[in-house]
């Protein structure tokens, strides 16, 4: 059981406030006496913005507990997570439990959905909700029933007296509707972790048996009543100026009811899906651009091209003095690359648009609706409180994808045409070409290792752009089709994200034990290709670098990889993940490759305050065809308090997925004037042949808080499988991705 | 020209009327109002738009509505008998082998031709015909777990 109060007094807002002095003016709870405690420490974060309890839990007649969250289902599962939190605090099943997601107008305003920070965040606020919910239902419930709270049980929603009398939440909050209608207080005691029976263990998603069976959950489903359908005509390349198009021959073809043109921003509505595709088609065809003055860089030399940008440097971390000279017997240095990366979600963006009576309501997969809505209320010239944005599901979801820009396409279309929704659909190509991508990364180290094998100096340069341009940022408006409308808008400047969090930077100050480094980030201002935040921002190419040079220093040292980096890592978490990982991979300290096989370990503490991983990749190399082949992947996590464990090795595998592909195979491919990656032909990504056996083993921290598991594996995979190859091959490819052409290249 | 095609979509009949040359998602997702196919890429790259055709899995993205004819469709909507799940959609769910969903229509249909000339299906032969369907969260091993379970049947 929960915090339980034994205060039973008559349960008005005005005999509480009586019986508790000072907190009246806030008609906060203060558990009082017996074993129930106030909870010390800051209130969750999600509450600053989001002051009242009915805005995060509505309990309903039939005994079922709305829970609202500003957090979105972006594939990860986090809805199912939140679920177990909040039905576990209120005593719930979790079939009595309905989720309310991210949406302007019903949820709390709980930012973006990213940094894998939902559990920390909002989970936090909906235990403290929670169990201030079951506590002010129990303490009505011991008022109606003549009894002391204490003597009461709560199982599935029914308050149970030690008499066998009983009284559902449904019928408490029948007789008292407005009971939670207060201001939220993160005073009750959350329960003990004892006493958990949902919490940390593993259920099934809610979401996945509507997707199973084709209920149609998808944003991609929603039909409604004279819907009509939307496509975009972008330009040839970015920046390019619209002069002519055939608007008026479009306008005459088969279902067309509008052609939208504002200065260089052209779109179709038609009757019919197809009939809309035709139209784009043929305004496509008739239109006339002028290029704009942007030049891409050459996409075989990026390195000497992000070096070459206009940029603002900050030495982000610098510690201790120099050695002395004589105190390092090997230098070592490396520098390592990562190309442009896509999101390649399987499900192009998509948004429903209706625009009536001076009011927009929009539907759209966005990670965050409160700062979409600022952003397009900005670009249209609406007031913000005439938006709506209401998050509904789409296609994994890694980041800044096309979603916030489809939406505002949506909404230009639907402007055109007041009162009838409009249902855009952006193509395969309008996500790969104009979508924000993940930039290109280099980075550069150099270190000194003493005559024992230890690290004695460490520098560290990166070079990458921004890695953060979404609607809400200061200083621009992060819509793509607002920079086509001829009224000046533009991105927002490249953002310094202080650590640990960091830009480019993320990751980038290594958790080792360095007693002297130097660690600096180029933040470059020229942004010649459209860059944003993909799964772990900086911390992938960092994490690469770090892990990569590590091994290129145990090989330097003469030191095993494993127990070179066990010989620098302090933390016991992250000594016991390392060594977790070792020992499940079964590890072989100093193990030569035989030339075919290899084995590569990689770890990291994502955004060095989350979770930690480690990596063991396993792999067969083919010398005369440069191909690699995976043969199993092995990670030890320690999320501290684990939620859904399933889920959490759900999350982990899917992020070792991605790293793998990410390292083995992905890179966008540009001209000078354009993305040429622009179907699955052009940016081949991992398939079901090539997906090695994962496991996941997961170190158990019960007692320290639960920390996000969805992008942790990402860094370290890509890592372990570059410290694979280079253990097989006997050299290092540095430039990923490590495809067999340019493997062949360094052999 | 629009023409009318009386097609045959999870054992009804279906009559639409379009241009011959719409692609049969667009019929089965706006007409028909189906959720299962799902639009990934209009180009038979992905497999998020898979359908059976006569028992054949094919990417209803790419195939015209007039070349249907009077063969047989079967959607993700249609595989459910009474309200019961499918094996496959079961065994889906009891492997959680999804993290969004979106290309979970594809895996199950292909799956389910598969399984329908296979009824115990290796794991190489899994993986070999679903290799031309992607997925982007790193669910493979599940969803392939999933065939195995759906393929064993009922424990």
């Amino acid at each position: 059981m929960g915090a339980m109060p034994q205060a039973s007094g008559q349960l008005t807002r005005r005999r509480f406030g009586l019986g508790l002095g000072a907190v009246v003016a806030t008609f906060s709870l203060v558990p009082v006496g017996g074993r129930a405690q106030v909870v010390e420490g800051p209130p969750p974060m999600s509450f600053a913005k989001n002051k009242r309890l009915e805005g995060w839990i509505a309990v309903s007649d039939d005994n079922v507990a709305t829970i609202y969250t500003g957090k979105a289902e972006l594939g990860q599962g986090i809805l199912t997570a939140l679920a177990q939190i909040a039905a576990e605090e209120m005593d719930l099943g979790l079939d009595q439990v309905r989720m309310v997601s991210a949406s302007t107008a019903r949820s709390p305003d709980e930012g973006y959905t990213f940094g894998s920070q939902s559990v920390e965040q909002s989970g936090s606020a909906l235990r403290a909700a929670g169990a201030q919910a079951r506590w002010l239902l129990v303490a009505a419930a011991a008022e109606r029933l003549q009894v002391d709270a204490s003597t009461l049980k709560v199982e599935r929603g029914r308050v149970r007296s030690a008499d066998g009398r009983q009284l559902a939440y449904g019928e408490i909050v029948r007789g008292d509707a407005a009971l939670l209608e207060r201001d939220v207080s993160a005073r009750v005691r959350p329960k003990p972790r004892a006493e958990h029976k949902l919490v940390g263990r593993s259920v099934t998603r809610i979401d996945l048996p509507g997707k199973v069976m084709a209920h149609g959950v998808f944003l991609q489903d929603m039909r409604l009543a004279r819907m009509a359908f939307g496509r975009v005509v972008r330009p040839p390349s970015p920046g390019a100026v619209l002069e002519t198009a055939d608007e008026k021959r479009v306008r005459a073809l088969p279902g067309v009811v509008a052609v939208v043109r504002i200065a260089s921003f052209l779109g179709v509505v038609a009757e019919r899906e197809e009939q809309a595709i035709a139209a784009a088609k043929a305004l496509q065809a008739s239109a006339r651009w002028t290029a704009g003055a942007l030049t891409l860089p050459d996409e075989n030399r990026l390195p000497q091209a992000l070096k070459s940008f206009a940029r603002d440097d900050t030495v982000i971390k610098e510690t201790g003095k120099p050695p002395e000279p004589a105190t390092v017997v090997k230098w070592v240095e490396a520098s390592y690359s990562r190309p442009y990366l896509s999101h390649g979600s399987i499900g192009p963006s998509c948004a429903l648009a209706s625009f009536a009576d001076g009011r927009l309501t929009v539907w759209s997969h966005t990670q965050g609706v409160f700062p979409l809505r600022g952003d397009m209320a900005l670009a249209l010239g609406l007031p913000p409180q005439s938006v709506d944005v209401i998050h509904v599901q789409a296609a994994g979801c890694y980041g800044h994808n096309g979603a916030d820009d489809a939406a505002f396409d949506a909404a230009l279309l639907a402007r055109a045409l007041p009162g009838r929704p409009v249902k855009l659909q952006w193509t395969r190509q309008d996500e790969f070409a104009w979508s924000p991508i993940a930039p290109a990364m280099l980075m550069e180290a150099k270190a000194g290792l003493s005559a024992e094998g230890r690290i004695v100096d460490w520098n560290y340069e990166l070079w990458s752009n921004t890695h953060a341009t979404r609607p809400g940022q200061p200083g621009g408006l992060n819509l793509l089709g607002a920079w086509y409308l001829g009224e000046g808008h533009h991105v927002s400047p490249p953002l310094k994200i202080p650590q640990p969090f960091g830009n480019g930077d993320r990751n980038a100050v290594p958790l080792y034990e360095l007693p002297r480094q130097r660690i600096v980030h180029h933040l470059l201002t020229e942004m010649p290709l459209r860059t944003g935040s993909l799964r772990t921002l900086g911390g992938h190419g960092n994490i690469y670098a770090i892990e990569c040079f590590m091994d290129e220093l145990a090989l330097a040292a003469g030191a095993d990889p494993v127990a070179f980096r066990l010989a620098h890592l302090p933390d016991p978490r992250a000594r016991a993940v390392l060594q977790a990982a070792a020992d499940a991979a079964g590890w072989k300290p100093g193990a030569a490759s035989d030339g075919k096989r290899g084995r590569g370990v990689a770890y990291a503490r994502y955004k060095n305050i989350s979770t930690y991983v480690a990596v063991v990749v396993d792999i067969d190399f083919d010398r005369a065809s440069g191909k690699v082949s995976l043969v199993r992947a092995v990670a030890a996590v320690d999320v501290g308090q684990i939620i859904n464990p399933d889920g959490v090795v759900s999350q982990c595998e899917g992020g070792i997925v991605q790293g793998l592909s990410w390292a083995l195979k992905e890179r966008m491919r540009f001209d000078a004037l354009a993305v040429t990656s622009v179907d699955w032909a052009g940016y081949p990504i991992m398939t079901f042949d090539e997906v090695p056996p994962i496991e996941i083993h997961i170190v158990d921290r019960p007692d320290a808080p639960p920390l996000g598991a969805g992008e942790a594996t990402v860094g370290p995979a890509s890592a372990a499988l570059a410290n694979a190859l280079a253990h097989a091959a006997g050299k290092r490819l540095r430039d990923l991705p490590l495809t067999p052409e340019r493997v062949k290249a360094i052999l | 020209m629009t023409t009318t095609f009386q097609l045959r979509v999870n054992g009804r009949p279906a009559p639409v009327t379009c241009e011959p040359d719409t692609p049969l998602l667009y019929v089965l997702r706006n007409d028909l109002a189906l959720n299962g196919p799902q639009f990934g890429c209009g180009l038979g790259q992905c497999g998020a738009c898979t359908v059976l055709v006569d028992g054949k899995p094919v990417r209803s993205c790419v195939i015209p509505v007039r070349a249907v004819g009077k063969a047989a469709v079967v959607t993700l909507d249609g595989l459910a008998k009474d309200g019961a799940p499918h094996p496959l959609q079961r065994a889906f769910v009891e492997a959680q082998a999804a993290q969004c969903g979106y290309c979970t229509n594809g895996m199950i249909m292909t799956a389910k031709a598969l399984l329908d000339r296979d009824k115990a299906p290796s794991e190489a032969a899994i993986r070999q015909a679903l290799s031309g369907h992607l997925c982007r969260c790193g669910s493979h091993n599940r969803i392939v777990q999933a065939v195995r379970r759906a393929a064993a049947g009922p424990a």
